[in-house]
């Protein structure tokens, strides 16, 4: 292809109509996001479908999500140790991985990789539904897709991020325990009492307010990205690919504002 | 080209229409992209007829079945389904209003994660009004006309092209509804399952007595339905014979460049003078 042909295929858009889109997409996604949580008020309310993502979700995103804080907090630990054992400081490790996985790392660890599984699968799913005509079926057939879809997928996943997120925490320490005992030579107990002792409300709370709010990022971006495919097979790609790439940005930014936040509420 | 066989695009009398008109489509315009798809289109179905819409690929007519169900919103003029404006209908009102109205989809549109069986009953288990029983006997009865009553456990993607139509003809007549859209019924499939299909229609529209709007490409199709009943004794189509006629009405519409250029019945769309219809029907 020549240049001049290569120059002429591509599609400009004005900044005026490229505003417009956004602004566009931006009203579409919180319609959608009010409204997942508005149907939970409505009826009909489809528990076994909550129930069944929550096995999809929940269930299914277990062992990644272990798997991943364990080692992160085995990682934080080992790196911890190279930093304190300068100053003799080794002994508390504990307190540094129990502040980092709970406040911190365990929340955005889980929220990155259940969105890296879900919101993905989340976008493929609806989008293949939209481009199979199955969403327009479900309409004509008297069913709301945002009730019927969106909603369960969106508690499933705020639920079960919450779960995951304590689980995930208490891998993480102890991934951390494993390197502190077996690496480093350090009493266990100790570990776990520096720990556990460390640990404020405040801790506690931020730790398990960010999952809430991933949790619905995530569902919400995914199911956003799904119902709003276009262009057939290639669209479900695209669709998909731009769900897990949002969601993960919206949690890492969104993670600063919650932070700062929630350390102004809790004066910590 | 000469002048259109009717005046059709005439503007229509404001306000709903008779109470026997089960849709009707009132000056509707609908564009994408900037492109002028429906310009002003009228028609009226009355209750108990089937008319067949014609056009070339891109002249609207899914989007006409989609917008008789509020799936799509024109964007001026006015629809009436079963005697409610449905370009002014809320979402949550026009729910209660699609359950009167079955659908086939050009691709089936079954849901791929169900099996026949609660495809076929998924209207019926969402209005959760209906015990389990009922429930297995109607799916049975359903998937027994359009005799598919061995699939019920299958799922869609393990069923052929004509099947799956076949099975979304169930799912949309389990209901019993008023009307029935169909999208393409016979669309990509071989001439013979596209003969049991049409015979199908011929069946839920004689035994039933619904009123539908058939989109297709295939003109013999329609034809087939404007000269055939459905002869319940023989559980057969037949033709009508000479000088008689099919006890439901049927009617053609013909659309060209956003417009409807035709509508009438079958002797007057065979002896239109129009050189496109003739063309279009040759």
């Amino acid at each position: 292809m020549a240049a001049g042909d290569f120059l002429s295929s591509i599609e400009l858009i004005s900044p005026t109509e490229f505003a417009k889109k956004k602004i566009q997409s931006l009203q579409d996604y919180s319609i959608l996001a009010a409204e997942s949580v508005a149907n939970l008020f409505r009826r009909p309310r489809y528990a076994a479908d909550m129930m069944q993502q929550m096995d999809l979700i929940g269930f299914g995103s277990l062992p990644i999500v272990l798997a991943s804080v364990f080692f992160t907090g085995a990682a934080l630990a080992l790196n911890s140790a190279t930093t304190l054992s300068r100053f003799g400081a080794t002994t508390v490790i504990g307190q540094l991985v129990s502040i980092g996985i709970v406040r911190e790392l365990g929340p955005v660890l889980a929220g990155l990789v259940v969105a890296g599984r879900n919101s993905s699968g989340m976008a493929s799913e609806l989008g293949s539904m939209i481009v199979t005509e199955q969403i327009d079926a479900m309409r004509a057939l008297g069913t709301d897709p945002l009730k019927k879809l969106v909603t369960p997928r969106v508690v499933a996943t705020v639920v079960m991020l919450f779960f995951l997120t304590i689980l995930g925490d208490f891998m993480g320490l102890l991934g951390g325990s494993f390197v502190a005992s077996l690496l480093l030579g350090l009493d266990a107990h100790e570990y776990w009492s520096n720990a556990w002792q460390t640990l404020v409300f405040s801790d506690v709370f931020m730790g398990l307010i960010k999952p809430l709010v991933f949790g619905f990022i995530i569902a919400t971006v995914g199911c956003y990205y799904g119902l709003s495919t276009k262009g057939g097979t290639q669209g479900v790609g695209r669709a998909t690919t731009e769900a897990v790439v949002a969601a993960m940005i919206l949690i890492i930014v969104v993670d600063v504002f919650v932070t700062r936040l929630l350390m102004v509420l809790l004066g910590s | 080209m000469s002048t259109p066989t009717l005046p059709l695009d005439a503007p229509a009398a404001p306000g709903p229409p008779p109470a026997k008109d089960v849709i009707a489509f009132d000056n509707v315009a609908i564009a994408f992209e900037e492109k002028i798809v429906l310009d002003g289109i009228s028609f009226r179905l009355p209750r108990g007829e089937t008319k067949a819409i014609f056009g070339v690929a891109g002249s609207g007519k899914s989007t006409i079945l989609k917008m008789a169900l509020g799936l799509v919103k024109p964007d001026s003029g006015h629809i009436y389904t079963l005697g409610e404006e449905v370009t002014v209908m809320p979402e949550e009102h026009l729910f209660e209003l699609r359950r009167k109205v079955g659908i086939v989809f050009q691709e089936s549109a079954l849901f791929d994660s169900l099996t026949v069986r609660d495809n076929v009953a998924y209207r019926l288990m969402e209005e959760a009004a209906t015990s389990p029983k009922e429930i297995e006997r109607r799916v049975r009865e359903a998937l027994r006309f359009v005799e598919l009553e061995n699939t019920v456990d299958l799922f869609p993607a393990e069923l052929s092209g004509g099947m799956r139509r076949r099975v979304a003809i169930a799912r949309a007549i389990i209901t019993e509804p008023e009307t029935i859209l169909y999208d393409s019924p016979t669309g990509g499939l071989d001439p013979v399952t596209s003969t049991t299909i049409v015979e199908l229609l011929i069946k839920q529209r004689d035994v039933s007595k619904t009123s539908s709007l058939l989109v297709t490409h295939r003109l013999q199709d329609a034809f087939t339905m404007a000269t055939h009943y459905f002869d319940t004794k023989t559980n057969q189509m037949r033709l009508v014979p000479a000088g008689g006629r099919i006890e439901a009405p049927m009617s053609f519409l013909l659309l060209r460049d956003g417009k409807v250029i035709f509508d009438g019945n079958l002797e007057e769309l065979v002896h239109s003078q129009d050189d496109y219809i003739r063309e279009y029907i040759s």
